[in-house]
């Protein structure tokens, strides 16, 4: 069918994507031609298109300040060590619950699973004070209750880390297992069936048929995860964060809006958020090519 | 998997099946951990002042009191941003998901021309974005710094919703219904609207719970672009001044120095806060989780 007539038995459905396409444009791709800011001296009364041309320039200066090094360290630490606990939690709980046969006791688990997704970073900012906080914290009540010594959960650089992470878990574990269990009811219930008549007992199960046959889905959710390694959110650092804990919450995301928001430097903000966009952009790329190496389906 | 070898010693066909009651005792714990701590919290802003100093309260109120909820619903600040989140999220839900469906219906019918591409040029922003700078300037060129529509519009469509309602909407809605339509001469408008929707009604009760979920929880932008306008900050953002920084107190503060306690205060803030989201929930569980799957089902 022409071009031409294509368009007159179905000019609806182009009308249809009108909309959604403007929208995308002005509010998705019109923003990135502001990144030849990354690329300029950009000052304010000179205007955007006023602004002088530096090249690298801007790079070269971020690229030497002592808080991007801090930034870069703690971006790739926090996110590395997210991956490591957050990613593989939803699997381990998906696992478990599928071994639950009860079909109210499963639904019951998942709803008190789902709650702190439901729950904004303020809100989980705040519960955690009201848990974990040094002197009026229940968890430290408790603690010295019982004649222990308040422990600084949230006061002190190497225990907010912990609790930063254990948070993180906390909040999305539940979540993330939702894909993993509509993976694993697609999976043929013969095989496991066979695996019994073999003799095969849970575990055996688990690790040959379960595991296997969400594979996909583990791999397709870890490259999405790594293209993320240089973001991070800045929501939960925001509400996280405190005057006693300085040392592993400058992130890249929290000097962009240091630079940018807070001091009105947009070159610098622009050409963080540049190289961290970049950088996210690789990672999925190359975490794409290494998955069909090995033989898997990868996502694009 | 030789290490699980001593573990199957165990299995084979006991009465009691211990690993199982082991799983669900797991379980039962994690889930207790992930609601206990709302429900310490809960117990704390129905407390008085004097059992939550003493550090005495845990998982139940001691004292029955009411004032902390009598102190917010007599707070002008609060009771606006309320009500700014939520006409921003009724708005942003709304306009989000006209967008997400067009979007989808398009993409998913065979007929469309340069499909690929096109499916491309939208979920490629999953991957790449212009960064906050970029967006915040395009935001001031628009105009709509310090007003609402900058906490609506440029939110209001995601890829990744786009691509969940998609996948949706090529594996549930049968072909032969939409081309036994197209004989009798229904228009893509007619089949969108009277075929494709009503069929859709658990993943449109998902991605809106999705959309109305990540708007009323958010507050980075209300952050970045709400600046002047102090009355248009919605609810997040007015808590993450009060609990988080404890900058802005509560208006009637001074003359109601008796309610002095901010621990119970916070308390009742949260429990204010995510109260909404809560009453939506159960209502739409049992769609989402049906919803999700469809999406998650490769085509």
């Amino acid at each position: 069918m022409s071009i031409s007539n294509s368009l007159r038995q179905d000019w609806q459905l182009y009308l249809i994507l009108v909309i959604p396409l403007c929208f995308v444009i002005l509010f998705k791709y019109a923003p990135m031609t502001g990144l030849v800011l990354a690329f300029k001296d950009y000052k304010i009364a000179k205007g955007f298109w006023g602004s002088e041309w530096v090249g690298f320039d801007v790079f070269r200066e971020i690229f030497s300040k002592p808080d991007f090094a801090l930034a870069l360290r703690n971006t790739v630490m926090l996110n590395l060590l997210d991956l490591v606990f957050s990613f593989t939690m939803p699997i381990v709980l998906a696992l478990l619950l599928n071994e639950i046969k009860s079909v109210k006791f499963k639904r019951m688990n998942q709803t008190l699973l789902y709650l702190p997704h439901f729950l904004s970073w303020i809100i989980i900012g705040a519960i955690a004070y009201q848990l974990l906080g040094e002197g009026s914290g229940a968890i430290n009540n408790a603690i010295a209750s019982l004649g222990g010594n308040r422990v600084p959960f949230l006061q002190e650089d190497t225990h907010w880390l912990i609790s930063y992470l254990f948070i993180g878990v906390w909040q999305s574990m539940g979540w993330g297992t939702i894909l993993y269990l509509a993976a694993i009811s697609g999976i043929n219930p013969e095989m496991y069936e066979a695996a019994i008549v073999d003799g095969a007992g849970r575990w055996r199960k688990i690790w040959n048929i379960t595991l296997p046959s969400i594979r996909f889905t583990i791999i397709t959710l870890l490259i999405m995860n790594l293209g993320k390694v240089m973001e991070g959110s800045f929501e939960r650092i925001f509400a996280l964060q405190n005057k006693a804990t300085t040392e592993f919450t400058t992130t890249i995301p929290v000097l962009v809006y240091r630079w940018g928001i807070e001091s009105g430097n947009f070159s610098r903000a622009t050409a963080l958020g540049l190289f961290q966009a970049i950088i996210g952009l690789t990672m999925v790329l190359l975490a794409d090519r290494v998955a069909k190496k090995l033989g898997e389906d990868g996502i694009f | 998997m030789k290490s699980f070898d001593g573990t199957l010693a165990v299995q084979p066909k006991k009465r009691v099946d211990i690993w199982g009651l082991l799983i669900g005792l797991v379980l039962i714990i994690i889930s207790l951990v992930c609601l206990l701590p709302f429900v310490h919290v809960v117990a704390k802003s129905f407390s008085e002042d004097a059992f939550v100093i003493a550090n005495k309260v845990f998982l139940w109120p001691k004292g029955f009191s009411v004032e902390a909820y009598k102190k917010i619903f007599a707070d002008q600040s609060i009771l606006r941003s309320f009500y700014i989140s939520v006409i921003v999220t009724v708005l942003f839900t709304f306009i989000g998901m006209v967008i997400t469906i067009l979007a989808a219906y398009a993409l998913s019918r065979q007929q469309l021309r340069w499909r690929t591409a096109l499916t491309m040029i939208f979920t490629f922003p999953l991957f790449f974005h212009g960064g906050i700078i970029p967006e915040y300037m395009m935001i001031n060129n628009l105009g709509m710094l310090d007003t609402i529509w900058s906490l609506i519009l440029p939110l209001a469509f995601s890829s990744f919703n786009l691509i969940v309602m998609k996948s949706a909407l090529s594996s549930s809605i049968p072909v032969s219904l939409e081309e036994s339509a197209r004989i009798d001469g229904a228009g893509h408008f007619r089949i969108l609207w009277s075929i494709v929707l009503p069929l859709s009604k658990p993943i449109i009760a998902t991605l809106s719970l999705f959309y109305a979920v990540g708007r009323w929880n958010s507050y980075q932008d209300a952050l970045f672009y709400i600046k002047q306008n102090t009355d248009l900050r919605p609810l997040q953002l007015k808590l993450y001044y009060l609990i988080i920084q404890g900058s802005e107190s509560f208006q009637l503060e001074a003359t109601q120095v008796s309610l002095s306690n901010p621990e119970i205060l916070k308390a009742s803030c949260v429990v204010f806060a995510t109260v909404p989201i809560l009453l939506i929930y159960p209502f739409i569980q049992k769609y989402f989780v049906q919803g999700v799957m469809l999406g998650a089902i490769k085509e």
